[in-house]
């Protein structure tokens, strides 16, 4: 007697191992098409900026006419929002970071600033905008300076610098820190020389990917009213600037053609200035990363 | 005796010496924590500036403009002098309009590619197609705008005539293709956690690999999941430059996904961009507008957070 009929074990095996093989090849295309919109979009912007992207388009002002407009304003003003973002987020990045790691206690007001931090996270870049508009412009008076936009910004980035540090800090081994006390250095003299120095690929790692969202973020510079068309540098902190990605924005919304060839060519310009900085942060990755 | 005197004179110097270092050392030990401290109250403060710029102003608009109106009214015309109208629902239903096309597009996608990364690819292509993966998730919005603008819009018009220039559609697949990422690498993490002797053993009673990843892997996995997709949803909601580019500035309440919209954060661009003078009904609605939006986000946030506290599955 048989227990198991083989006739409806080998059909039904067969459908299985169909559907094995079919959903194996969805999935792969699944992912494949992902990577396909990728080099779509590259395709695009370069064929349409290509023609554009001379040394002239690097060093004109913006301009009414598209053969004479080029980048320079904002490529610069956006070398100065970085010049306020790095310090001040950093700063106050891994301040947070070495305070959660070392000092805090585990009462509920530590587990609020972290809950409180995750949640930052989450919160649209556009509100950042709004509260930057409130704070920084209105009530600190900065007007639509490169010092608001930066102050804003900094606060945006702020939650990527600090669980990226604090995750720096944690991966230091607790021998070196041992060792440290036991040399009769105190907790600050260790924090300093010993856990820093070993976190800091990993603390330079997050701060560069935090400052390139901040170099490619746009909304809140509208919102806290930075202009999309400025046609001199600045020269104090309490200057006017425009940047990248408001170039780029200002040029999409025009109708002709010829302003979308140079939002293209804006793009490649931003896109190229996100390479360098990934390939610095891979860079010390490699180079820097120690194994304990 | 001199020399000696010189000698004990010198050794009590260096021990002040070194006592008032130690002393210095002393107060820099003692108050770095405070100072540290204050650095981690930033991010407090951060949200506190948050919470009371959005409520106080949007109590400043909520004197101009009765809440029922906000809450009720099936109109959103901020700009007209005579007959003006500050309905939030059409805004409301373009940012859901978009959000839901995005996830459309992104969930069936960005799972599938999750599982192929984690149940079949080797470890070779894992290495490359993850990088690539996140370059797609660190490209700059206002980049998916303008491709949204003038390669996805005009793509459509061609299947579909009566597509407007500006529309729900095109953004909306847009943001999906911009979530995709944010939910393929999350719900990797996840399916990766599953510890390898589950999927071993069903391999060993006899099921396929794709038995395993639907009837295994994701089950154990799904509490990662659905955070990942409840995070990106609330990232698209809150996605500002591709639909200010290419969503255009038309609010209104139909399920027409071929016409022109606006969403809650297209409306705050494009009072920002305009003159609105401080202090007018119109500058004080982009922070009502912005309360709505910021609420939205913030439910979504701790909803994904519940979710992985609450159905974690610990092996």
């Amino acid at each position: 007697m048989h227990l198991i009929d083989h006739k409806s074990v080998v059909k039904r095996m067969k459908s299985r191992l169909a559907m094995n093989i079919f959903s194996k090849s969805v999935f792969f295309a699944a992912t494949m098409f992902a990577l396909l919109i990728l080099g779509v979009l590259l395709y695009r912007v370069f064929t349409q900026g290509f023609g554009y992207l001379d040394l002239q388009f690097l060093q004109s002002l913006p301009s009414r006419k598209p053969e004479q407009a080029g980048v320079y304003a904002a490529l610069i003003g956006s070398i100065w929002l970085m010049g306020v973002v790095a310090p001040v987020s950093l700063l106050l990045g891994v301040g947070t970071a070495i305070y959660l790691e070392e000092y805090a206690k585990l009462n509920k007001m530590t587990a609020f600033i972290k809950v409180n931090i995750s949640n930052l996270a989450g919160v649209p870049s556009i509100v950042f905008g709004l509260l930057g508009l409130t704070v920084f412009v209105r009530a600190l008076a900065l007007g639509t300076s490169v010092l608001a936009a930066g102050l804003t910004m900094s606060l945006l980035v702020l939650p990527i610098i600090i669980v990226a540090s604090q995750e720096a800090i944690r991966a230091v081994p607790k021998e070196l820190r041992e060792a440290s006390y036991g040399m009769g250095a105190t907790k600050w003299q260790t924090i300093v020389r010993v856990v820093l120095p070993a976190a800091i690929p990993g603390i330079l790692t997050g701060g560069i990917l935090a400052l390139s969202r901040a170099i490619g973020e746009t909304a809140p510079l509208v919102v806290i009213g930075l202009p999309l068309f400025l046609a001199f540098l600045p020269n104090t902190l309490l200057d006017m600037i425009t940047v990248l990605p408001m170039q780029i924005y200002n040029w999409t919304g025009r109708p002709q053609a010829e302003f979308h060839a140079l939002a293209a060519a804006g793009i490649i310009v931003l896109l190229v200035l996100l390479i360098i900085m990934n390939s610095i942060a891979v860079l010390i990755r490699n180079k820097f990363q120690k194994r304990y | 005796m001199e020399t000696q005197n010189m000698k004990s004179f010198s050794v009590q110097k260096m021990i002040q010496e070194k006592k008032k270092k130690k002393s210095a050392a002393g107060i820099v030990e003692k108050i770095m924590p405070y100072i540290l401290f204050l650095a981690a109250a930033v991010s407090v403060l951060t949200t506190i500036g948050i919470l009371l710029t959005l409520i106080f102003e949007t109590f400043m608009f909520f004197d101009a403009v009765s809440i029922k109106e906000f809450f009720t009214a099936k109109k959103w015309y901020p700009f007209s002098e005579t007959q003006g109208s500050f309905g939030i629902l059409p805004l409301i239903s373009g940012t859901l309009k978009v959000t839901l096309i995005a996830t459309v597009v992104a969930v069936p996608i960005g799972l599938t590619s999750a599982i192929y990364l984690s149940e079949y690819a080797s470890d070779r292509s894992r290495r490359i197609i993850k990088p690539i993966l996140e370059v797609l998730a660190g490209i700059p919005t206002i980049v998916y705008g303008f491709f949204a603008l003038t390669f996805v819009t005009p793509l459509l018009r061609d299947i579909i005539p009566s597509l407007e220039i500006f529309n729900a559609l095109s953004p909306g697949i847009v943001i999906g293709i911009m979530i995709t990422p944010m939910i393929a690498s999350l719900s990797e993490d996840a399916m990766t956690a599953v510890p390898n002797s589950m999927r071993e053993g069903a391999l060993a009673l006899g099921s396929t690999k794709f038995e395993v990843a639907i009837k295994v892997v994701l089950p154990a996995a799904i509490s990662g999941i659905i955070a990942s997709i409840v995070l990106s949803i609330s990232r698209a909601i809150g996605e500002t430059m591709i639909v200010a580019v290419a969503g255009g500035s038309t609010p209104n309440l139909e399920w027409n996904v071929t016409s022109s919209i606006q969403t809650m954060t297209a409306y705050i661009v494009q009072v920002s961009q305009g003159d609105a003078g401080y202090g007018t009904t119109i500058y004080y609605s982009i922070y009502a507008v912005g309360m709505t939006l910021f609420v939205f986000t913030l439910v979504m946030n701790l909803f994904a957070q519940y979710i992985t506290r609450r159905f974690r599955e610990e092996y």
